[in-house]
């Protein structure tokens, strides 16, 4: 049985999260939580994220709940989806505020004068929908996921990692940007696995029986 | 690159999807978990659920139905209709909505997208539109269901929402809406060429190419159908195989 705590400081619904992990693993023993001793006893640990960033990074330290993510991110099978992806870098254009600083690199908005579509009309943002997600390196969490398929995206700003070395996927709008990063026992993405259908849940289920 | 998306709505009173005929003849069309499961297999890119239940004695009840469809259905959830204040938007994303659309409480008091987007972020708030034709090329904005004029022009108040903070707008011509005749292709253009958010074209669908006549020429991002698909016309596959063929981007 393996416990996954999702991390829980108050920025939006997890509800969706929880379900669909319990769906692609019946139980898996999910919590929901904001107890940095429940994040730190269980054994792999979500870290979602939602809204604007400088709210993001200001309700996790108000429930003093960073250093049981940085100890999770260094030991445990971690993923992190949207502003919990975006959260690891040093520091994102969003608020002028700086990150979490697991990875180096930038957070930064879709740049207006790019967002033009290849016949002329203009690329909304946010960037909402489904999209392409090409995959840059072989990883556990894409087994069963086919390259190029569609995963559900809403935000306007993306990670832009100093390291090439960190993409795990790209996604083109307007310009390529990151969708995915990977690093030893992290996993963080820019699109909503909990939303994207079954190839979100095929991620999820990987995500479950990963073994880093 | 990004698909266009197809996006069923079902009408759902005190807890049932209810289909009308003519706007008349309410019918049960059945449990709103069933159908959206249904749609997810068909391959809706979203699902949106419209709450016209008419007492305010049942209006929790919606609730209970975004928690049930959210725990089977792994794709986003939009859910309008009769939400007024923070705390309504609140209460329906905590109930598993991923998004709420926002109508005539936003023309009454424009304050409440600013503080819903505020509060919750952009991407969970759709100002729903619904706009009637007053001149060439000139729109004015309804509100309960095409009877009161607001003196707003829709193209106006589209850029005003966006600018209020609405991630997304739902756009709606009360001309069309019914009549199977197709989207007002020339609403939908100015509305979406007007604002840097995406925009959902609703109103009039009566075949499938009209679908992707709000694409092509409407320049949507997104389409909305309701009877269409509840009749069991067309399924949303369907759509999608005819919009790729004529050239559009979807996720089949």
């Amino acid at each position: 049985m393996s416990r996954v705590a999702i991390i829980d400081y108050g920025m939006g619904n997890l509800r969706s999260v929880a379900k669909a992990i319990e769906h692609v693993s019946a139980g898996a023993g999910v919590v929901v939580t904001a107890d940095p001793a429940e994040v730190l006893a269980a054994e792999r640990v979500v870290f979602p994220g939602q809204g604007a960033m400088p709210d993001c990074m200001r309700e996790l330290d108000a429930r003093g709940l960073r250093p049981a993510v940085l100890e999770a991110a260094r030991s445990k099978p971690f993923l992190g989806i949207c502003i919990g992806q975006q959260m690891l870098f040093e520091h994102s254009e969003e608020g002028n505020v700086p990150g979490l600083g697991i990875f180096k690199g930038e957070v930064r908005r879709f740049p207006a004068e790019k967002m033009v579509a290849a016949d002329g009309s203009r690329l909304k943002v946010p960037h909402m929908g489904w999209n392409e997600v090409w995959q840059k390196q072989a990883h556990p969490l894409w087994a069963g996921i086919e390259d190029g398929a569609r995963f559900y995206y809403v935000h306007s700003y993306y990670v832009d990692p100093a390291d090439p070395a960190l993409v795990a996927a790209t996604t083109d709008y307007g310009i390529p940007f990151t969708g995915a990063v990977a690093q030893a026992n992290i996993f963080a993405i820019q699109f909503h696995p909990e939303k994207s259908a079954q190839a979100g849940l095929q991620l999820l289920s990987n995500f479950m029986s990963w073994k880093p | 690159m990004l698909a266009k998306r197809i996006i069923p709505c079902l009408d759902v009173s005190a807890g049932r999807v209810v289909k009308g005929i003519n706007f008349v003849e309410l019918r049960d069309a059945g449990d709103p978990v069933e159908v959206a499961r249904r749609y997810d297999e068909q391959g809706a890119d979203e699902i949106t659920f419209l709450d016209i239940t008419a007492s305010s004695d049942d209006r929790n009840i919606i609730l209970h139905v975004v928690e049930q469809v959210a725990e089977q259905v792994f794709i986003p959830l939009t859910v309008g209709g009769g939400v007024r204040t923070v705390d309504d938007v609140r209460r329906l994303l905590n109930a598993g909505a991923d998004k709420v659309s926002i109508n005539t409480a936003a023309v009454n008091n424009p304050q409440v997208v600013a503080d819903a987007s505020g509060k919750v972020g952009s991407q969970c708030i759709v100002v729903a539109i619904d706009a009637k034709q007053v001149a060439p090329g000139k729109w004015e904005v309804f509100t309960h269901g095409g009877r009161n004029r607001t003196g707003l022009d829709a193209i106006d108040w589209a850029r005003k929402v966006a600018s209020l903070g609405a991630g997304e707008i739902l756009l709606t011509s009360m001309d069309r809406d019914g009549t199977k005749n197709g989207f007002d292709l020339g609403l939908t253009r100015a509305v979406s060429d007007a604002v840097a958010i995406p925009v959902i074209a609703s109103g009039g669908v009566g075949n499938l190419d009209h679908l992707a006549d709000g694409v092509t020429e409407g320049r949507a991002d997104a389409v909305l159908a309701a009877s269409i698909f509840h009749f069991g016309e067309h399924t949303v596959r369907e759509a999608k195989e005819l919009m790729r063929a004529r050239g559009i981007e979807v996720r089949l």
